[in-house]
């Protein structure tokens, strides 16, 4: 991450002026594959199946993206990052897009100089605990010691709880998921501390998960989206109505398996105008009239690739809760298609 | 002959800047260097510019915030309200904590293994040079990462300490080995401790002065004092009496397991020994070689014509060798040193909070001060570079030939 860094000063100081607001979309286009920010691996959300070929529920939204702007869901380069080296590799322009479990923060997005597009997935900070230590809640968790990610939102919202509790603890901190999980399982730290979501698609996949509970406190906001630079609002556009378009269409009843017939003509204009039987939505965007039809057929709607990847039918089993449409009670709502 | 050949001295003009061989070549440097700054002071103005039309400029403000993070290894006071300045400030301390430990244990281990894998011992030759050969040539990452997987791996949980018959037991009931680290006793220092403190760093002291004055009057007159038992003597009685004397004012705090974890005595974590001990026998393998050049630069003839007055091997080499030898060793031995010291960076890997993981890490990806973080960090290692080199300089000017 040094590295990029410092090459990113040298090219900056090898550049003349007016640099800002370079048009990433011309610049996908004319590549011929995106390039998308992923984590090192967190099952459910972005890991490479059997085959190598990445999958999940961040993936989705890169492949949605991909099939908009370049009409091939299978046209991504999928840039493993880790916490601390996600925002270097976004900010230096070695990925287009970042879609890796990453929370929405006033300081991310104003004083990083990031765009988030939307919340694909509404979570909060938890506590993961061994059954067999006993404790109930995080307050038991005095002089524990505690494995983090560094680079984190995890690791201020976990010294603040301490603090306010006047409770202490022995920070263990890591660089990726897998580590942290390894170190936990093996016993290093007491406790494993991250955004609930992750904690339960981890746990999963633990040789023994019902050894371990995640413990009732929420103790942080973790609205998680996909975020692109700042001043390139054009391309800022089309990552951020791609992923309303996965929303609109659950919201709308378009699914990967009535696409086809719905987007020949409805009597629902608003799915006439998403699918592009109906007005000039995706060239205002400077995409073409079916970019959102290709975005939902590469993975479905929202509530598909939720279900497909974490829903309560995968062994991560998550229920929707907060990401459910707000037709539901939930949180997940997108502006209208107009 | 002056007055013959140099011509009288005209006053200055200036076509002799160019047209004069004793000006020229200032000319042209001079020339070079204006360019020089000029197109350095060009490649900054525009860095400025451009991180400016960016929106990114450089702000040092972000020192003075607080950090909002924990750190686990805290030298000095710190809590996750403190500066960034203060996190960073903690970072290069604990960069100089496993540097220094690095840096001797590593000198020990590779002067030992240099001079045993001369031995005329085939068994031992063998064992050094296959020391040698594993640890130079594997990065030391991997032995960092090795270290402590295996540690973490052989020593038992906490846990494992609780209960009537627990499954893991302290040495000594003084030392835990922990997978989250080793627990050892620390001091307490109650009243009078000062004291006590003061009259062992004079015994030592004095253990310096007994060995140096026997030395000078072994030289001087030949008589040989003991100093085996005096120095001993010297170190141990009088802080013993004054130990008592003044009614045993440092005690130790002892480990022990209560809630989650061992509390009280010094708690030495895994990140740091794995760190310390992989950057010693790694660096430790290469003074090793440093150590075997400079004893081979020693002729033989010097080895012989000691053994020749009737010395004993042990002192050959104590006393005829390795003196000498120093002159060859010190040079490379200060770039050892400050590999460790740049190689201790890796501290990551492990968990280890040095000016890397704070300021280079945590803070810069907290703040996105990307290039201020760097240009700091940068400007610490090259800070403690300076330092070691100009330090060793000085001992290495002491120990070199003197030429009378
Ligand atoms: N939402 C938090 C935490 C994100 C985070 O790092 N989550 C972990 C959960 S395990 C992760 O994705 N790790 C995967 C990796 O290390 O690549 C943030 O944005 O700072």
């Amino acid at each position: 991450m040094k590295k990029s860094v410092l090459f990113g000063a040298l090219a900056a100081a090898g550049m003349t002026a007016g640099v800002a607001g370079a048009a990433t979309l011309d610049d996908v286009q004319a590549r011929g594959v995106m390039n998308c920010g992923v984590t090192t691996g967190v099952p459910g959300f972005a890991e490479p199946d059997a085959n190598g070929v990445w999958q999940g529920f961040d993936v989705a939204v890169c492949r949605a993206v991909a099939a908009a702007v370049l009409g091939d869901s299978t046209a991504v380069e999928f840039v493993p990052t880790t916490g601390k080296t996600r925002f270097t590799a976004l900010a230096s322009g070695e990925i287009d897009m970042l879609a890796r479990n990453t929370t929405w923060t006033f300081s991310r997005d104003v004083d990083l100089k990031f765009e988030f597009t939307g919340v694909n997935y509404y979570d909060g900070q938890g506590f993961m605990v061994p059954a067999s230590l006993g404790v109930t809640s995080a307050a038991e968790l005095d002089g524990a010691t505690v494995c983090i990610q560094t680079g984190t939102t995890t690791e201020l919202n976990l010294a603040d709880f301490f603090r306010s509790n006047n409770i202490t603890y022995e920070p263990v901190p890591i660089e990726t998921g897998s580590e942290a999980v390894q170190l936990f399982l093996a016993g290093s730290c007491d406790v494993y501390t991250t955004d609930r979501s992750a904690l339960a698609a981890q746990r999963a996949n633990f040789p023994a998960p019902d050894d371990f509970v995640v413990l009732p406190e929420v103790v942080s906001k973790e609205p998680l989206g996909p975020l692109v630079r700042h001043g390139d609002n054009e391309w800022g556009d089309i990552v951020r109505w791609t992923l309303n378009a996965l929303i609109t269409a659950e919201e709308l009843g378009v699914t990967s398996d009535n696409i086809e017939e719905l987007s020949a003509g409805t009597n629902n204009p608003e799915i006439n105008r998403l699918l592009g039987s109906e007005g000039t939505l995706g060239e205002m965007l400077g995409l073409d009239a079916e970019w959102a039809k290709r975005a939902i057929a590469a993975g479905g709607n929202y509530g598909e690739v939720f279900e497909g990847n974490i829903g309560a039918a995968t062994n991560i089993g998550l229920a929707r809760g907060l990401n459910a449409q707000w037709t539901d009670g939930g949180l997940i709502y997108s502006p209208p298609f107009r | 002959m002056s007055t013959m050949t140099d011509p009288q001295p005209q006053g200055f003009r200036l076509g002799m800047l160019i047209s004069d061989t004793r000006y020229r070549s200032y000319t042209f440097q001079f020339i070079a260097l204006i360019l020089l700054i000029v197109s350095i002071a060009y490649l900054i103005s525009n860095l400025f510019a451009n991180l400016a039309a960016n929106g990114l400029d450089i702000s040092w403000a972000f020192l003075g915030e607080p950090a909002g993070y924990d750190i686990n290894q805290r030298p000095i006071e710190y809590t996750s309200q403190s500066t960034h300045a203060r996190a960073s400030m903690v970072g290069a301390i604990n960069t100089l904590i496993v540097a220094f430990l690095a840096c001797v244990s590593a000198t020990v281990l590779g002067v030992i293994a240099g001079v045993l894998r001369l031995s005329n011992n085939w068994i031992v030759s063998k064992l050094m040079s296959a020391y040698v050969e594993a640890f130079r040539n594997v990065p030391v990452l991997i032995w960092i990462l090795i270290i402590f997987l295996a540690m973490s791996n052989a020593f038992p949980q906490p846990r494992a300490f609780r209960g009537e018959t627990p499954d893991a037991t302290m040495l000594f009931d003084a030392v835990a080995f922990t997978n989250r680290g080793v627990y050892v006793p620390s001091f307490v220092n109650g009243a009078g401790s000062a004291i006590f403190w003061l009259v062992l760093l004079a015994s030592i002291i004095g253990v310096f002065a007994y060995r140096r004055y026997a030395k000078n009057l072994l030289f001087k007159t030949g008589k040989l004092l003991p100093t085996g038992w005096p120095s001993l003597a010297i170190l141990i009685v009088p802080s013993l009496l004054m130990y008592f004397v003044l009614g045993q004012p440092v005690t130790l705090e002892y480990p022990e397991l209560k809630g989650f974890n061992f509390q009280g005595g010094v708690h030495m974590r895994l990140s740091l020994i794995a760190l310390w001990f992989a950057l010693a026998i790694y660096t430790g393998a290469f003074i090793a070689e440093n150590v075997r050049a400079g004893i081979l630069a020693i002729s033989k003839g010097q080895t012989e014509a000691a053994a020749a007055l009737g010395m004993r091997p042990g002192r050959i080499m104590n006393l005829v060798i390795l003196p000498q030898a120093l002159r060859v060793i010190i040079p490379p031995l200060i770039s050892q040193y400050l590999n460790i010291t740049k190689n201790s960076s890796l501290a990551i890997a492990v968990g280890y909070m040095d000016i890397t993981g704070t300021l280079g890490g945590i803070t810069l990806n907290q703040t996105g001060r990307a290039i201020e973080s760097i240009l700091l960090l940068m400007l610490f290692y090259l800070i403690i570079s300076l330092s070691i080199s100009a330090i060793m300089n000085v001992y290495n000017n002491s120990v070199k030939l003197k030429e009378r």
